[in-house]
């Protein structure tokens, strides 16, 4: 019986931490290419579980469907606020880049919540396809289908992900504008489409785990902000920049979460902060980063 | 402005009055760490809400409003020390984030322990009068000015502007500059906690964790940004803007629709007039006087 509740327990924990890893895989991936820290990240997520929700509702289109179209739409979303908002930060220095970024991502924060409110009001929306509900019984231990779908799905994105940076083309752009993008302007590559690109990548991601936020949790115009801060808890864990890394660190968050509620109950959301302080004023490395 | 309720006792003025002050009060607190020393603090409410909570308790357990109030900004200001010794360790946007979180597992910590909401009991409810929030709010929003305006004419001010502008030049030059920052952030929380317990004399009813709330933070730095930041004027005329647009809106369109016009009028300060709405004055001014030849 304790057994099967422990393993219970880290099924629970690994789950959850799959969404926590593929959130935070998108921040990471806009920070570590171009310095940006967006804390609209979380808003990005709610928006997409709004889209698939709406697709849902509307079209009666399965979630796991009409995922690429979310995906595609979260990505132009992305790509349109990068133009509009982030490019024109371009021309600042590192530091003073880095901080205006955060002011604009502070800014989409309190834009986005109040255009859902008009769109979809407060009320809390879940996506509930028929099978929702059901789970699989393995030794004891039931796996439900939904984060199993959701888990596996981010193992997708993150191969993917993984793929199209050390394999391609695209890639290579992005790595090389990552370690010094003046030489790779020097060099010939397109930055601000390297940039674009990015950046709507690291959104339809956000966007991606925002429709298993509301096909897992529930959504409203407010997840964005706790969604943004175990992104963040995600990313310094893990070390900043780190992809692979994230989606790991993601999983020890959830799992450690799974345990903490146990003993701790409601503080549990506080434990994840705690370790992220300490993170952040001991080892700002993260636990995988290099020094 | 001390005339005021002598002229009108009107609850909507009175109110519109006393919101606008408190805000002057929040707005410049943050005004002396993020505008002038440039530390983006994001977690400007963990010293508002402790403030507001022991001003509160101290208060209504039978303590002179004074001592309470003065107990609750000394402790955010003592908690700002403490705090800022590991996270002045960080820099920059990671300073910004980390005192968010700061803030949000102290707003997470009392929403659990204390759920219930704090009312008024009846004794005071009955006697509730606008015209002494008025004044207390006036009093405080004009020592917070003034304390603001001795900063900016003072070597400590001197001190945390170098430091906003180049951290590494500032202690390359003598300026101690983790004493400077301690400094201007317990000078910060010490308002940002008699903020707080201002709003707790005012506010009948709240519950302890929504003092806590980020949204404390943003309206501060919304309003600091969109004034004018590190500045003296700046922060007033952000404040009676919020407010004016916050009671305007709300009349006419659902709640809320002020922080989306804010929120974007905001981005806009961000990416196109650092300096704020302060600044835009002699721009125009400059812009007309050019005449025909505007460029």
């Amino acid at each position: 019986m304790t057994v099967e509740l422990v393993a219970q327990t880290i099924v629970n924990g690994i789950h959850v931490g799959a969404l926590y890893g593929l959130v935070a895989v998108g921040l990471s991936l806009i920070f570590g290419v171009m310095k940006i820290l967006n804390i609209a990240h979380g808003e990005f997520l709610m928006v997409g579980g709004y889209v698939a929700f709406w697709v849902f509702d509307l079209y009666d289109t399965d979630p796991f469907l009409s995922l690429p179209l979310v995906a595609i739409a979260m990505f132009l979303l992305g790509a349109g606020s990068y133009k509009l908002l982030f490019s024109g930060l371009a021309k600042f220095h590192e530091e003073s880049k880095m901080e205006n970024s955060l002011l604009v991502g502070f800014g989409l924060f309190l834009v986005f919540p109040q255009i859902t409110r008009m769109l979809w009001t407060t009320d809390e929306r879940a996506i509930t396809p028929a099978y929702s509900g059901g789970s699989l019984p393995i030794l004891g231990v039931r796996l439900a289908y939904v984060p199993l779908g959701a888990l596996l799905v981010a193992l997708v994105v993150i191969l993917a992900l993984h793929l199209l940076l050390t394999k391609t083309y695209f890639g290579k752009s992005v790595r090389a504008t990552t370690q010094n993008w003046k030489s790779a302007k020097l060099a010939g590559i397109n930055v601000e489409r390297t940039y674009l690109i990015t950046f709507g990548l690291g959104v339809a991601i956000a966007g991606v785990a925002g429709v298993f936020v509301g096909l897992i949790h529930a959504i409203n115009p407010d997840i964005g902000i706790g969604w943004t801060l175990k992104a963040l808890i995600v990313v310094v864990l893990a070390g900043i920049g780190s992809i692979g890394g994230a989606f790991f660190a993601g999983l020890i968050l959830g799992v450690v979460e799974a345990v903490g509620a146990i003993f701790m109950g409601p503080y549990t959301v506080a434990l994840g902060l705690v370790i992220f302080l300490l993170i952040m004023i001991f080892r700002p490395r993260g636990l995988f980063g290099k020094a | 402005m001390v005339l005021v309720p002598l002229i009108t006792r009107r609850d909507d003025v009175l109110t519109w009055l006393c919101l606008t002050l408190q805000y002057i009060i929040l707005s410049h607190s943050w005004n002396i760490i993020g505008g002038y020393a440039g530390q983006r603090s994001l977690g400007h409410a963990a010293f508002f809400g402790l403030g507001a909570l022991i001003a509160r308790y101290l208060w209504l357990s039978g303590l002179p409003l004074f001592l309470g109030l003065l107990a609750g900004a000394s402790t955010a200001a003592i908690f700002a020390i403490i705090i800022g010794f590991p996270t002045f360790r960080m820099r920059g946007i990671y300073f910004a984030i980390g005192t968010l979180v700061l803030a949000e597992i102290l707003r997470i910590i009392f929403e659990t322990t204390l759920p219930q909401a704090s009312v008024f009991p009846t004794r005071l409810l009955a006697t509730y009068n606008l015209v002494p929030r008025y004044y207390l709010s006036l009093l405080i929003a004009g020592l917070t000015v003034a304390t603001v305006y001795w900063i900016s004419h003072s070597t400590l001010g001197l001190g945390m502007i170098s430091i906003r502008e180049e951290q590494d030049a500032a202690e390359a030059s003598g300026v101690d500059t983790l004493r400077h920052k301690l400094l201007a952030f317990a000078i910060s929380s010490f308002f940002a906690g008699l903020a707080g317990g201002v709003f707790t004399y005012y506010a009948a009813a709240l519950r302890p964790g929504q003092m806590f709330e980020p949204v404390w933070t943003f309206d501060a730095v919304v309003i600091v940004f969109v004034g004018g930041v590190g500045t003296i004027s700046g922060p007033i005329i952000g404040a009676v803007f919020f407010v004016l647009l916050k009671q305007l809106l709300s009349i006419y369109l659902p709640g809320g629709i002020h922080i989306l016009v804010f929120g974007v009028l905001f981005i806009i300060v961000v990416l196109f007039l650092p300096g704020g709405l302060i600044k835009l004055m002699p721009k125009l001014r400059k812009r007309i006087s050019r005449g025909r030849h505007p460029y």
